[in-house]
Protein backbone atom coordinates (compact mmCIF):
# COMPACT_ATOMS: atom_id res chain seq x y z
CA UNK A 1 0.00 0.00 0.00
CA UNK A 2 2.39 2.36 -0.98
CA UNK A 3 -0.08 4.63 -2.97
CA UNK A 4 -1.01 7.76 -1.86
CA UNK A 5 -4.13 7.87 -4.33
CA UNK A 6 -5.31 4.56 -6.54
CA UNK A 7 -8.06 5.55 -9.34
CA UNK A 8 -9.75 2.40 -10.75
CA UNK A 9 -12.11 2.72 -13.56
CA UNK A 10 -13.17 6.12 -12.80
CA UNK A 11 -15.82 7.63 -15.28
CA UNK A 12 -17.76 11.15 -15.47
CA UNK A 13 -20.84 11.53 -17.84
CA UNK A 14 -22.35 15.29 -17.07
CA UNK A 15 -25.87 15.65 -16.96
CA UNK A 16 -25.95 16.48 -20.72
CA UNK A 17 -24.13 13.87 -21.76
CA UNK A 18 -20.84 14.49 -22.29
CA UNK A 19 -17.93 11.91 -21.36
CA UNK A 20 -15.50 13.17 -19.37
CA UNK A 21 -13.68 10.85 -18.10
CA UNK A 22 -14.03 7.55 -19.64
CA UNK A 23 -12.58 4.49 -17.13
CA UNK A 24 -9.44 6.14 -15.93
CA UNK A 25 -6.51 4.21 -14.07
CA UNK A 26 -4.58 5.98 -11.87
CA UNK A 27 -2.18 5.41 -9.29
CA UNK A 28 -0.05 8.26 -7.38
CA UNK A 29 2.71 7.45 -5.67
CA UNK A 30 3.72 7.89 -2.00
CA UNK A 31 6.09 11.47 -2.26
CA UNK A 32 6.42 12.46 -6.08
CA UNK A 33 5.41 15.11 -8.10
CA UNK A 34 2.66 14.48 -10.84
CA UNK A 35 2.01 16.30 -13.71
CA UNK A 36 -1.27 15.81 -15.16
CA UNK A 37 -0.75 17.57 -19.03
CA UNK A 38 -3.44 17.45 -21.31
CA UNK A 39 -5.47 20.47 -23.28
CA UNK A 40 -8.23 22.41 -22.10
CA UNK A 41 -11.34 20.38 -21.41
CA UNK A 42 -9.49 17.31 -21.50
CA UNK A 43 -10.84 15.97 -18.23
CA UNK A 44 -8.37 17.31 -15.66
CA UNK A 45 -10.27 19.61 -13.51
CA UNK A 46 -12.91 17.09 -13.39
CA UNK A 47 -10.32 14.48 -12.11
CA UNK A 48 -9.34 16.21 -9.70
CA UNK A 49 -12.57 17.24 -8.67
CA UNK A 50 -13.73 13.36 -8.34
CA UNK A 51 -11.02 13.02 -5.99
CA UNK A 52 -11.92 15.87 -3.98
CA UNK A 53 -15.13 15.22 -3.80
CA UNK A 54 -16.39 18.34 -6.07
CA UNK A 55 -17.40 16.11 -8.48
CA UNK A 56 -19.60 13.32 -8.06
CA UNK A 57 -18.07 10.31 -10.10
CA UNK A 58 -20.78 8.23 -12.31
CA UNK A 59 -18.50 5.27 -12.06
CA UNK A 60 -15.09 3.50 -10.35
CA UNK A 61 -12.97 3.73 -7.38
CA UNK A 62 -10.72 6.37 -5.57
CA UNK A 63 -8.97 5.53 -2.44
CA UNK A 64 -6.83 7.66 -0.78
CA UNK A 65 -4.22 6.75 1.60
CA UNK A 66 -6.61 3.29 1.83
CA UNK A 67 -9.66 4.66 2.26
CA UNK A 68 -12.42 5.20 -0.09
CA UNK A 69 -13.13 8.33 -0.96
CA UNK A 70 -17.00 7.47 -1.42
CA UNK A 71 -17.38 5.71 2.04
CA UNK A 72 -15.19 7.15 4.09
CA UNK A 73 -15.09 10.84 2.66
CA UNK A 74 -13.85 12.52 5.68
CA UNK A 75 -10.30 10.60 6.22
CA UNK A 76 -9.66 11.02 2.64
CA UNK A 77 -10.86 14.92 2.35
CA UNK A 78 -9.01 15.55 5.31
CA UNK A 79 -5.50 14.06 3.39
CA UNK A 80 -5.93 16.46 0.96
CA UNK A 81 -5.30 19.87 -0.18
CA UNK A 82 -6.89 21.41 -3.16
CA UNK A 83 -5.50 24.57 -4.55
CA UNK A 84 -8.13 25.76 -7.59
CA UNK A 85 -7.50 26.73 -11.08
CA UNK A 86 -9.67 30.11 -10.81
CA UNK A 87 -7.89 32.67 -7.92
CA UNK A 88 -11.83 32.05 -5.81
CA UNK A 89 -11.31 34.27 -2.09
CA UNK A 90 -13.83 36.16 -0.30
CA UNK A 91 -12.66 39.45 -1.14
CA UNK A 92 -14.01 41.36 2.09
CA UNK A 93 -12.17 38.45 4.54
CA UNK A 94 -8.61 39.17 5.73
CA UNK A 95 -5.49 36.52 5.00
CA UNK A 96 -5.38 35.34 8.39
CA UNK A 97 -9.26 35.01 8.87
CA UNK A 98 -9.55 32.70 5.41
CA UNK A 99 -6.49 30.77 6.55
CA UNK A 100 -7.90 30.31 9.81
CA UNK A 101 -11.45 29.27 8.39
CA UNK A 102 -9.65 26.70 6.12
CA UNK A 103 -8.15 24.90 9.14
CA UNK A 104 -11.31 24.67 11.26
CA UNK A 105 -13.33 23.78 7.48
CA UNK A 106 -11.16 20.43 7.64
CA UNK A 107 -11.64 19.51 11.43
CA UNK A 108 -8.22 20.64 12.90
CA UNK A 109 -8.62 22.09 16.06
CA UNK A 110 -6.93 26.20 15.95
CA UNK A 111 -3.25 26.11 15.41
CA UNK A 112 -1.79 29.75 15.16
CA UNK A 113 1.74 28.48 14.93
CA UNK A 114 1.05 26.39 12.03
CA UNK A 115 -0.98 29.37 10.21
CA UNK A 116 1.95 31.89 11.01
CA UNK A 117 4.43 29.48 9.76
CA UNK A 118 2.30 28.71 6.77
CA UNK A 119 2.07 32.28 5.38
CA UNK A 120 5.76 32.62 6.50
CA UNK A 121 6.76 29.88 4.15
CA UNK A 122 4.78 31.77 1.04
CA UNK A 123 5.71 35.46 2.30
CA UNK A 124 2.39 35.95 3.26
CA UNK A 125 2.86 36.72 7.26
CA UNK A 126 3.54 40.59 6.72
CA UNK A 127 -0.19 40.94 4.92
CA UNK A 128 -1.91 38.28 7.75
CA UNK A 129 -4.26 41.31 8.68
CA UNK A 130 -4.68 42.40 4.93
CA UNK A 131 -8.10 42.25 3.33
CA UNK A 132 -8.07 39.76 0.18
CA UNK A 133 -9.32 42.35 -2.29
CA UNK A 134 -5.92 44.40 -1.59
CA UNK A 135 -3.67 41.56 -2.58
CA UNK A 136 -2.09 41.13 -6.19
CA UNK A 137 -3.03 38.14 -8.14
CA UNK A 138 0.23 36.35 -7.03
CA UNK A 139 -0.26 37.08 -3.73
CA UNK A 140 -3.72 35.82 -4.05
CA UNK A 141 -2.77 32.41 -5.71
CA UNK A 142 0.00 31.75 -2.90
CA UNK A 143 -2.82 32.58 -0.32
CA UNK A 144 -5.03 29.55 -1.92
CA UNK A 145 -1.34 27.24 -1.36
CA UNK A 146 -1.58 28.90 2.08
CA UNK A 147 -5.58 28.05 2.74
CA UNK A 148 -4.71 24.34 1.27
CA UNK A 149 -2.14 23.98 3.21
CA UNK A 150 -3.82 24.66 6.31
CA UNK A 151 -4.47 21.82 7.70
CA UNK A 152 -1.67 19.61 7.06
CA UNK A 153 -2.39 17.56 4.25
CA UNK A 154 -0.41 14.55 2.85
CA UNK A 155 -1.68 15.09 -0.75
CA UNK A 156 -1.79 18.45 -2.46
CA UNK A 157 -3.60 19.08 -5.90
CA UNK A 158 -2.67 22.28 -7.65
CA UNK A 159 -4.82 22.99 -10.90
CA UNK A 160 -3.03 25.00 -13.11
CA UNK A 161 -1.03 26.68 -10.49
CA UNK A 162 0.86 29.00 -12.97
CA UNK A 163 -2.32 29.87 -15.55
CA UNK A 164 -1.71 33.17 -16.52
CA UNK A 165 1.17 33.66 -13.91
CA UNK A 166 4.42 35.94 -15.04
CA UNK A 167 7.75 33.90 -15.82
CA UNK A 168 9.03 34.83 -11.92
CA UNK A 169 6.22 33.43 -9.94
CA UNK A 170 6.05 30.54 -11.70
CA UNK A 171 9.70 29.80 -11.14
CA UNK A 172 8.99 30.81 -7.34
CA UNK A 173 5.78 28.91 -7.63
CA UNK A 174 8.22 25.95 -8.80
CA UNK A 175 10.20 26.52 -5.69
CA UNK A 176 6.86 26.21 -3.33
CA UNK A 177 6.20 22.82 -4.93
CA UNK A 178 10.13 21.20 -4.45
CA UNK A 179 9.83 22.47 -1.11
CA UNK A 180 6.75 21.07 -0.52
CA UNK A 181 8.01 17.45 -2.12
CA UNK A 182 11.08 18.01 0.59
CA UNK A 183 8.53 18.25 3.42
CA UNK A 184 7.05 14.87 1.69
CA UNK A 185 3.71 16.30 0.52
CA UNK A 186 2.98 14.03 -2.64
CA UNK A 187 1.61 16.74 -5.49
CA UNK A 188 -0.38 16.34 -8.48
CA UNK A 189 -0.27 19.29 -10.67
CA UNK A 190 -2.48 19.98 -13.78
CA UNK A 191 -0.76 21.86 -16.65
CA UNK A 192 -0.67 23.13 -19.94
CA UNK A 193 2.73 23.97 -20.09
CA UNK A 194 4.95 21.35 -20.78
CA UNK A 195 7.44 22.88 -19.48
CA UNK A 196 6.27 23.03 -16.09
CA UNK A 197 5.79 18.90 -16.02
CA UNK A 198 9.43 18.97 -17.31
CA UNK A 199 10.68 21.06 -15.06
CA UNK A 200 8.81 19.80 -11.89
CA UNK A 201 7.37 16.46 -12.33
CA UNK A 202 8.66 12.93 -11.65
CA UNK A 203 6.11 11.06 -13.31
CA UNK A 204 3.33 12.70 -16.23
CA UNK A 205 0.55 11.63 -17.40
CA UNK A 206 -1.33 12.74 -20.41
CA UNK A 207 -5.39 12.93 -20.55
CA UNK A 208 -7.05 13.95 -23.56
CA UNK A 209 -10.36 13.55 -24.33
CA UNK A 210 -11.36 12.01 -20.99
CA UNK A 211 -8.84 9.18 -21.04
CA UNK A 212 -5.21 8.80 -19.66
CA UNK A 213 -3.60 8.01 -22.72
CA UNK A 214 0.11 7.60 -20.98
CA UNK A 215 1.26 7.64 -17.73
CA UNK A 216 5.11 7.53 -17.54
CA UNK A 217 8.23 8.15 -15.80
CA UNK A 218 9.13 11.59 -16.85
CA UNK A 219 12.94 10.86 -17.95
CA UNK A 220 11.58 7.49 -19.48
CA UNK A 221 9.17 9.39 -21.83
CA UNK A 222 11.50 11.97 -22.42
CA UNK A 223 14.19 9.07 -23.33
CA UNK A 224 11.50 6.91 -25.10
CA UNK A 225 9.89 9.08 -27.06
CA UNK A 226 12.92 11.91 -27.55
CA UNK A 227 13.80 12.01 -31.24
CA UNK A 228 17.22 13.92 -31.06
CA UNK A 229 18.38 16.34 -34.25
CA UNK A 230 21.19 17.48 -35.48
CA UNK A 231 21.74 20.73 -37.30
CA UNK A 232 24.61 20.77 -39.93
CA UNK A 233 25.79 24.21 -40.23
CA UNK A 234 27.10 24.13 -44.32
CA UNK A 235 29.88 26.28 -45.43
CA UNK A 236 28.74 26.33 -49.35
CA UNK A 237 24.87 26.19 -49.97
CA UNK A 238 23.62 23.09 -51.06
CA UNK A 239 21.39 22.06 -54.06
CA UNK A 240 19.74 19.25 -53.44
CA UNK A 241 20.61 16.09 -51.17
CA UNK A 242 22.89 13.48 -52.94
CA UNK A 243 21.28 10.31 -53.64
CA UNK A 244 23.72 8.65 -51.37
CA UNK A 245 22.71 9.98 -48.66
CA UNK A 246 18.93 9.41 -48.84
CA UNK A 247 18.68 6.44 -46.49
CA UNK A 248 19.51 9.02 -43.55
CA UNK A 249 16.15 11.08 -44.36
CA UNK A 250 17.82 14.44 -44.02
CA UNK A 251 16.16 17.66 -44.45
CA UNK A 252 17.39 20.65 -46.03
CA UNK A 253 16.42 24.17 -45.05
CA UNK A 254 17.28 27.41 -45.28
CA UNK A 255 17.85 27.92 -48.69
CA UNK A 256 19.94 24.49 -48.49
CA UNK A 257 22.52 26.48 -45.96
CA UNK A 258 21.29 23.86 -43.02
CA UNK A 259 21.53 20.49 -43.08
CA UNK A 260 18.98 18.35 -40.18
CA UNK A 261 19.09 15.05 -38.86
CA UNK A 262 16.59 13.28 -37.33
CA UNK A 263 17.51 10.07 -35.04
CA UNK A 264 16.35 8.22 -32.18
CA UNK A 265 18.76 8.17 -28.96
CA UNK A 266 16.88 5.15 -28.33
CA UNK A 267 18.42 3.38 -31.10
CA UNK A 268 21.63 1.25 -30.84
CA UNK A 269 23.24 2.96 -33.70
CA UNK A 270 22.33 6.23 -33.88
CA UNK A 271 23.95 6.44 -37.35
CA UNK A 272 26.10 9.54 -36.48
CA UNK A 273 29.44 8.28 -37.65
CA UNK A 274 28.29 7.19 -41.17
CA UNK A 275 26.30 9.97 -41.88
CA UNK A 276 29.54 12.43 -41.09
CA UNK A 277 31.57 10.07 -42.87
CA UNK A 278 30.18 9.85 -45.82
CA UNK A 279 29.01 13.80 -46.25
CA UNK A 280 33.11 13.98 -45.71
CA UNK A 281 33.12 11.60 -48.94
CA UNK A 282 30.46 13.80 -50.65
CA UNK A 283 32.56 16.65 -50.10
CA UNK A 284 29.89 18.61 -48.28
CA UNK A 285 31.49 20.78 -45.90
CA UNK A 286 30.34 21.94 -42.17
CA UNK A 287 31.40 24.99 -39.98
CA UNK A 288 29.39 23.59 -36.95
CA UNK A 289 27.35 20.98 -35.58
CA UNK A 290 24.56 21.17 -32.85
CA UNK A 291 22.14 18.66 -31.34
CA UNK A 292 18.89 19.35 -29.86
CA UNK A 293 16.45 17.53 -27.81
CA UNK A 294 12.47 17.10 -28.60
CA UNK A 295 10.65 18.54 -25.67
CA UNK A 296 8.28 17.51 -23.70
CA UNK A 297 5.63 19.78 -26.00
CA UNK A 298 6.89 18.08 -29.27
CA UNK A 299 6.33 14.82 -27.76
CA UNK A 300 2.49 15.97 -25.97
CA UNK A 301 1.24 17.22 -29.35
CA UNK A 302 2.29 14.20 -31.40
CA UNK A 303 0.42 11.82 -28.59
CA UNK A 304 -2.84 14.33 -28.47
CA UNK A 305 -3.13 15.07 -32.22
CA UNK A 306 -2.47 11.09 -33.02
CA UNK A 307 -6.02 9.64 -32.07
CA UNK A 308 -5.74 7.18 -29.54
CA UNK B 1 -19.25 15.03 13.65
CA UNK B 2 -16.84 17.56 12.61
CA UNK B 3 -17.26 20.26 15.46
CA UNK B 4 -14.68 22.44 14.07
CA UNK B 5 -16.01 22.92 10.46
CA UNK B 6 -19.84 23.72 11.86
CA UNK B 7 -18.01 26.07 14.06
CA UNK B 8 -15.79 27.75 11.47
CA UNK B 9 -18.68 28.36 8.84
CA UNK B 10 -21.13 29.68 11.61
CA UNK B 11 -18.62 31.96 12.73
CA UNK B 12 -16.84 32.76 9.46
CA UNK B 13 -20.71 33.72 8.80
CA UNK B 14 -21.45 35.61 11.69
CA UNK B 15 -18.06 37.79 11.09
CA UNK B 16 -20.06 38.28 7.31
CA UNK B 17 -22.99 40.08 9.55
CA UNK B 18 -20.50 41.46 11.52
CA UNK B 19 -18.99 43.35 8.74
CA UNK B 20 -22.12 44.45 7.09
CA UNK B 21 -23.64 45.26 10.24
CA UNK B 22 -25.57 48.31 8.60
CA UNK B 23 -27.63 46.18 6.64
CA UNK B 24 -27.94 42.73 8.78
CA UNK B 25 -29.34 44.97 11.75
CA UNK B 26 -29.87 48.50 11.10
CA UNK B 27 -32.28 49.11 8.12
CA UNK B 28 -34.34 46.48 9.55
CA UNK B 29 -34.69 47.76 12.68
CA UNK B 30 -35.64 51.76 10.77
CA UNK B 31 -38.01 49.91 8.45
CA UNK B 32 -39.66 48.66 11.58
CA UNK B 33 -39.43 51.64 13.69
CA UNK B 34 -41.05 53.22 10.17
CA UNK B 35 -44.40 50.69 10.46
CA UNK B 36 -44.79 52.01 14.06
CA UNK B 37 -45.17 54.95 13.80
CA UNK B 38 -46.75 55.23 10.75
CA UNK B 39 -49.34 52.09 11.82
CA UNK B 40 -48.69 51.92 15.15
CA UNK B 41 -48.49 55.86 16.57
CA UNK B 42 -50.34 57.88 13.57
CA UNK B 43 -53.06 55.45 11.94
CA UNK B 44 -53.51 52.99 15.04
CA UNK B 45 -54.23 55.64 17.52
CA UNK B 46 -57.70 55.69 15.53
CA UNK B 47 -58.15 52.44 15.62
CA UNK B 48 -60.25 50.22 18.11
CA UNK B 49 -58.76 48.23 20.47
CA UNK B 50 -58.62 44.64 19.28
CA UNK B 51 -59.25 41.56 21.70
CA UNK B 52 -58.45 43.94 24.30
CA UNK B 53 -55.37 45.09 22.93
CA UNK B 54 -54.03 48.55 21.31
CA UNK B 55 -53.82 47.91 18.09
CA UNK B 56 -49.89 49.37 18.34
CA UNK B 57 -49.53 46.36 20.25
CA UNK B 58 -51.15 44.54 18.56
CA UNK B 59 -49.26 44.46 15.47
CA UNK B 60 -45.61 43.61 17.70
CA UNK B 61 -45.72 40.39 17.48
CA UNK B 62 -46.51 40.77 13.17
CA UNK B 63 -43.88 43.14 12.69
CA UNK B 64 -41.40 40.95 14.20
CA UNK B 65 -42.36 38.01 12.64
CA UNK B 66 -41.77 39.77 9.30
CA UNK B 67 -38.75 40.85 9.87
CA UNK B 68 -38.28 37.30 10.95
CA UNK B 69 -38.99 35.76 7.64
CA UNK B 70 -37.70 38.47 5.41
CA UNK B 71 -34.50 38.30 7.35
CA UNK B 72 -34.20 34.75 7.68
CA UNK B 73 -34.83 33.89 3.95
CA UNK B 74 -32.36 37.10 2.48
CA UNK B 75 -29.05 36.03 5.39
CA UNK B 76 -29.58 32.37 4.60
CA UNK B 77 -30.06 32.68 0.59
CA UNK B 78 -27.17 34.97 0.07
CA UNK B 79 -24.72 33.14 2.85
CA UNK B 80 -25.14 29.92 0.43
CA UNK B 81 -25.28 32.25 -2.69
CA UNK B 82 -22.27 34.12 -2.13
CA UNK B 83 -19.96 31.23 -2.01
CA UNK B 84 -21.55 29.67 -4.93
CA UNK B 85 -21.11 32.76 -6.89
CA UNK B 86 -17.57 33.81 -5.73
CA UNK B 87 -16.29 30.06 -6.28
CA UNK B 88 -15.30 29.44 -2.91
CA UNK B 89 -18.07 26.91 -2.19
CA UNK B 90 -15.19 24.63 -3.97
CA UNK B 91 -13.82 24.63 -0.11
CA UNK B 92 -17.11 23.90 1.48
CA UNK B 93 -17.57 20.94 -0.45
CA UNK B 94 -13.88 19.22 -0.41
CA UNK B 95 -14.02 19.56 3.12
CA UNK B 96 -14.48 16.36 5.40
CA UNK B 97 -17.87 17.79 6.43
CA UNK B 98 -21.09 16.42 6.23
CA UNK B 99 -24.36 17.48 4.37
CA UNK B 100 -25.67 18.26 7.67
CA UNK B 101 -22.77 19.70 9.27
CA UNK B 102 -22.83 22.34 5.95
CA UNK B 103 -26.12 23.06 6.47
CA UNK B 104 -26.19 23.47 10.59
CA UNK B 105 -23.30 25.83 10.00
CA UNK B 106 -25.28 28.13 7.42
CA UNK B 107 -28.72 27.78 8.58
CA UNK B 108 -27.59 28.43 12.30
CA UNK B 109 -25.83 31.51 11.39
CA UNK B 110 -28.42 32.98 9.58
CA UNK B 111 -31.35 31.72 11.93
CA UNK B 112 -29.32 33.39 15.06
CA UNK B 113 -29.05 36.83 13.09
CA UNK B 114 -33.03 36.40 12.62
CA UNK B 115 -33.73 35.74 16.05
CA UNK B 116 -30.73 38.36 17.62
CA UNK B 117 -32.94 40.93 14.84
CA UNK B 118 -36.05 39.85 16.56
CA UNK B 119 -35.09 40.64 20.16
CA UNK B 120 -33.54 43.61 19.03
CA UNK B 121 -36.96 44.90 16.79
CA UNK B 122 -39.15 43.62 20.17
CA UNK B 123 -37.12 46.06 22.23
CA UNK B 124 -37.23 48.55 19.99
CA UNK B 125 -41.19 48.12 20.05
CA UNK B 126 -40.96 48.39 23.38
CA UNK B 127 -40.39 52.22 22.94
CA UNK B 128 -43.39 52.68 21.28
CA UNK B 129 -45.52 50.77 22.85
CA UNK B 130 -46.63 48.54 26.43
CA UNK B 131 -45.62 45.08 25.53
CA UNK B 132 -46.16 42.49 27.93
CA UNK B 133 -45.12 38.86 26.75
CA UNK B 134 -47.71 35.90 28.48
CA UNK B 135 -45.45 33.49 27.89
CA UNK B 136 -41.78 34.39 26.74
CA UNK B 137 -40.47 30.87 26.34
CA UNK B 138 -42.97 30.11 24.10
CA UNK B 139 -42.32 33.24 22.30
CA UNK B 140 -38.99 31.85 22.01
CA UNK B 141 -39.21 28.77 20.52
CA UNK B 142 -42.30 30.45 18.24
CA UNK B 143 -39.38 32.57 17.34
CA UNK B 144 -36.29 30.11 16.68
CA UNK B 145 -38.36 27.88 15.43
CA UNK B 146 -39.53 30.24 12.03
CA UNK B 147 -36.45 31.73 12.14
CA UNK B 148 -34.45 27.70 11.69
CA UNK B 149 -37.63 27.02 9.61
CA UNK B 150 -37.46 29.91 6.99
CA UNK B 151 -33.36 30.21 7.17
CA UNK B 152 -33.72 26.52 5.43
CA UNK B 153 -35.96 27.96 2.78
CA UNK B 154 -33.30 30.53 2.14
CA UNK B 155 -30.63 28.05 1.98
CA UNK B 156 -32.89 26.33 -0.53
CA UNK B 157 -33.73 29.34 -2.32
CA UNK B 158 -29.78 30.25 -2.37
CA UNK B 159 -28.82 26.42 -4.28
CA UNK B 160 -31.39 27.26 -6.36
CA UNK B 161 -30.90 30.81 -7.50
CA UNK B 162 -28.71 31.18 -10.81
CA UNK B 163 -28.65 34.85 -10.51
CA UNK B 164 -29.19 37.89 -7.87
CA UNK B 165 -32.10 38.11 -9.58
CA UNK B 166 -33.49 34.82 -8.57
CA UNK B 167 -31.98 35.96 -5.19
CA UNK B 168 -34.57 38.93 -4.49
CA UNK B 169 -37.91 37.30 -6.25
CA UNK B 170 -39.15 34.79 -4.14
CA UNK B 171 -38.80 36.90 -0.85
CA UNK B 172 -40.58 39.96 -3.03
CA UNK B 173 -43.18 38.27 -4.78
CA UNK B 174 -44.46 35.72 -2.25
CA UNK B 175 -43.12 36.09 0.98
CA UNK B 176 -43.77 39.89 1.29
CA UNK B 177 -47.36 39.46 0.07
CA UNK B 178 -48.26 36.47 2.01
CA UNK B 179 -46.52 37.94 5.42
CA UNK B 180 -48.63 41.21 4.40
CA UNK B 181 -51.69 39.16 3.64
CA UNK B 182 -51.24 36.68 6.62
CA UNK B 183 -52.51 38.89 9.48
CA UNK B 184 -49.14 40.67 10.22
CA UNK B 185 -51.41 44.02 10.65
CA UNK B 186 -54.91 42.79 11.34
CA UNK B 187 -56.98 39.79 13.06
CA UNK B 188 -58.40 37.64 10.44
CA UNK B 189 -61.47 37.40 12.17
CA UNK B 190 -61.75 41.06 11.44
CA UNK B 191 -62.35 39.68 7.21
CA UNK B 192 -65.29 39.05 5.50
CA UNK B 193 -65.71 34.55 5.82
CA UNK B 194 -64.96 33.87 2.22
CA UNK B 195 -61.71 35.65 2.55
CA UNK B 196 -61.29 34.13 6.29
CA UNK B 197 -61.17 30.95 4.40
CA UNK B 198 -58.64 31.88 1.99
CA UNK B 199 -56.35 33.04 4.38
CA UNK B 200 -56.29 29.63 6.18
CA UNK B 201 -54.16 28.48 3.09
CA UNK B 202 -51.25 31.29 4.29
CA UNK B 203 -48.79 29.63 6.04
CA UNK B 204 -47.69 32.58 7.26
CA UNK B 205 -51.12 33.01 8.99
CA UNK B 206 -50.23 30.24 11.59
CA UNK B 207 -46.84 31.98 12.00
CA UNK B 208 -48.30 35.17 13.35
CA UNK B 209 -51.44 33.92 15.03
CA UNK B 210 -48.95 31.60 17.36
CA UNK B 211 -46.75 34.35 17.87
CA UNK B 212 -49.30 36.43 19.15
CA UNK B 213 -51.07 34.06 21.41
CA UNK B 214 -47.46 33.73 23.17
CA UNK B 215 -47.34 37.44 23.67
CA UNK B 216 -51.68 38.17 24.50
CA UNK B 217 -53.50 34.93 24.66
CA UNK B 218 -55.26 35.78 21.81
CA UNK B 219 -54.75 33.43 18.64
CA UNK B 220 -56.79 33.47 15.24
CA UNK B 221 -55.95 30.03 15.14
CA UNK B 222 -55.32 27.16 17.75
CA UNK B 223 -51.52 27.33 19.27
CA UNK B 224 -51.35 23.42 18.74
CA UNK B 225 -52.08 23.77 14.62
CA UNK B 226 -49.69 26.96 14.64
CA UNK B 227 -47.13 24.38 15.92
CA UNK B 228 -48.05 21.63 13.48
CA UNK B 229 -48.16 24.16 10.46
CA UNK B 230 -44.26 25.56 11.75
CA UNK B 231 -43.28 21.75 11.91
CA UNK B 232 -44.70 20.70 8.43
CA UNK B 233 -43.01 23.71 7.01
CA UNK B 234 -40.00 22.76 8.48
CA UNK B 235 -40.27 19.21 7.72
CA UNK B 236 -40.72 20.22 3.94
CA UNK B 237 -37.53 22.37 3.82
CA UNK B 238 -35.72 19.44 5.45
CA UNK B 239 -36.32 17.32 2.78
CA UNK B 240 -36.04 19.64 0.63
CA UNK B 241 -32.60 20.16 1.52
CA UNK B 242 -31.13 16.35 2.35
CA UNK B 243 -32.69 15.95 -1.70
CA UNK B 244 -30.50 18.76 -2.72
CA UNK B 245 -27.11 16.79 -0.98
CA UNK B 246 -28.26 13.78 -2.13
CA UNK B 247 -28.56 14.88 -5.97
CA UNK B 248 -26.17 17.36 -5.49
CA UNK B 249 -28.59 19.92 -7.35
CA UNK B 250 -26.98 23.06 -7.74
CA UNK B 251 -24.21 21.99 -5.85
CA UNK B 252 -21.98 19.09 -7.39
CA UNK B 253 -21.79 18.32 -10.90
Amino acid sequence: MDDAISIRQLSKRYDSGFEALKHVDLDIRRGEIFALLGPNGAGKTTLIGCVCGIVRPTGGTIVVNGHDAATAYRQTRAEIGLVPQELTTDAFETVWNTVTFSRGLFGKPRDDAHIRRTLESLSLLDKRDDRIMSLSGGMKRRLLIAKALSHEPSILFLDEPTAGVDVELRQEMWRIVRELRRAGVTIILTTHYIEEAEEMADRVGVINHGELILVEEKTELMHKLGKKQMSLELTEQLQSIPDALNRYQLELIDDGNVLVYTYDTHGARTGITPLLQELNEAGIRFRDIHTTQSTLEDIFVSLVKSPP
Amino acid sequence: MNLHAVKSIYYFEMARAWRTLFQSLISPVISTCLYFIVFGSAIGSRINDIDGVSYGAFIVPGLIMLSLLTESISNASFGIYLPRFTGTIYEVLSAPVSHVEITIGYVGAAASKSVVLGCIILATAGLFVPIEIAHPLWMLAFMILTAVSFSLFGFIIGIWADGFERLQIIPLVIVTPLAFLGGTFYSIDMLPPMWRTITLFNPVVYLVSGFRWSFYENADVDVALSLAMIGLFLTACMITVSWIFKTGYRLKP
